[in-house]
């Protein structure tokens, strides 16, 4: 149950992009087509969750037993400058295929707070586990996956639609993206 | 590009030709995460602004020594000891900016606005540049953070810094203290920005 409680709240509640605000970078930059959301939502999702698991065990295990609590924003970012990189290479090995379809997405990734985000966040989950912290960027990183799809969709409508001449480009995306947090926050009851 | 700008159109271009926020679009997610209040977002501003400068400083301090393959993860290891710094003195000097802020302050080291001007700027030019540029740009993007602030906060919740013109139960228009009112506060603002700078 606390598990489904977490989903629902990742997802809908608390949608990282829509109303945490972690991640606009891409939501904004690679959102202007169905396809290119959805690699983007699969390299986050990859990145997210092992990134997630790496940093909780070397908080738990490293940082907060030798009182080294105040470098954590310099070993989470390294660590996860380190990850993406190793990623890209194996993944480059072990699958070329995957490699062609989220290659493109894994430099941006380092510089997406929503990684780096959700890495702290869970760090802060009520009687944190690994597996809870685990779970919780999983869910996460779906929360991230729906809102870029759903975005990029509306945006494509958008291309033919006649727009006033000043509100063209990056305001209409904002205001398109206010109301789909409108409409998520319609969700604010669920949980 | 960096020889023909004067000093002071250095130091401009980074609060109107290059805003970081309304023309470039760095730095989205503290522009919407803090700015509930124009306080919340001058304080973003300003430790974004002290991070940017110091790396900046350093940057094109050790630009040399640095070699270039790695150049990206010393930029991140530079940037996040400051970011760090501001952590530390946020939570004991202001405590409540510091748990307003929350999350945003060990993000800021994720900040592209920092990062592209370390890549783009400091590590290209000399000392001086490199601070009227972290200055203007620093500025620029405070000045942004600050006006979505008090935009959202005089309409939201009828103040401005923390003081009401209006009485404490009067309806406000509180979806723009909320997440969708961040967003389309901006986009107006943008809109009004688009106009503002094109028309000079």
């Amino acid at each position: 149950m606390e598990y489904i409680l977490i989903l629902i709240a990742a997802v809908f509640v608390n949608n990282i992009v829509l109303s945490q605000f972690l991640g606009i970078c891409p939501f904004l930059g690679v959102s202007n087509k169905v396809s290119t959301s959805i690699g983007m939502s699969g390299a986050v999702l990859f990145v997210m969750t092992i990134a997630t698991t790496v940093t909780y065990l070397l908080h738990e295990y490293i940082l907060v037993p030798a009182g080294l609590n105040y470098l954590r924003t310099i070993t989470f970012i390294l660590v996860i400058a380190a990850l993406v990189q190793m990623v890209e290479i194996i993944l480059k090995k072990v699958s070329p295929p995957l490699y062609q379809a989220l290659g493109v997405f894994l430099p941006l990734i380092t510089t997406n707070c929503a990684v780096l985000g959700v890495a702290i966040l869970a760090l802060g989950l009520e009687n944190s586990s690994l597996i809870k912290a685990v779970f919780f960027a999983i869910s996460n990183s779906i929360g991230f996956a729906l809102a870029l799809i759903v975005f990029a969709s509306i945006r494509e409508q958008l291309e033919l639609a006649n727009i006033p001449e000043g509100m063209k480009g990056v305001p209409i995306n904002l205001l398109v993206a206010g109301l789909l947090s409108l409409a998520f926050l319609g969700f604010t009851a669920l949980v | 590009m960096a020889e023909k700008l004067t000093q002071k159109e250095n130091f401009l271009k980074g609060i109107i030709k290059d805003n970081p926020v309304f023309v470039m679009l760095l730095g989205m997610c503290p522009t919407l995460g803090v700015t509930s209040s124009a306080f919340n977002g001058l304080g973003m501003g300003v430790a974004t602004l002290f991070v940017l400068l110091m790396s900046n400083i350093v940057v094109s301090l050790i630009k040399s020594q640095i070699p270039s393959k790695v150049r990206i993860p010393a930029f991140i290891i530079i940037i996040a000891s400051f970011v760090t710094i501001v952590e530390m003195v946020l939570e004991a000097y202001i405590p409540f900016l510091f748990e307003q802020l929350g999350i945003f302050i060990p993000l800021i080291v994720v900040n592209c606005l920092i990062l592209g001007r370390a890549e783009a700027f400091a590590s290209k030019n000399d000392v001086v540049s490199s601070i009227v540029d972290a200055l203007g740009m620093g500025i620029g993007f405070t000045i942004a953070l600050t006006a979505l602030g008090a935009v959202r906060e005089i309409l939201g919740s009828g103040s401005l810094f923390d003081f009401r013109f209006v009485s404490e139960d009067a309806n406000t228009l509180i979806l723009f203290i909320l997440p969708p009112g961040a967003f389309i506060a901006l986009a107006y603002l943008s809109v009004l920005f688009n106009k503002v700078s094109k028309t000079k």
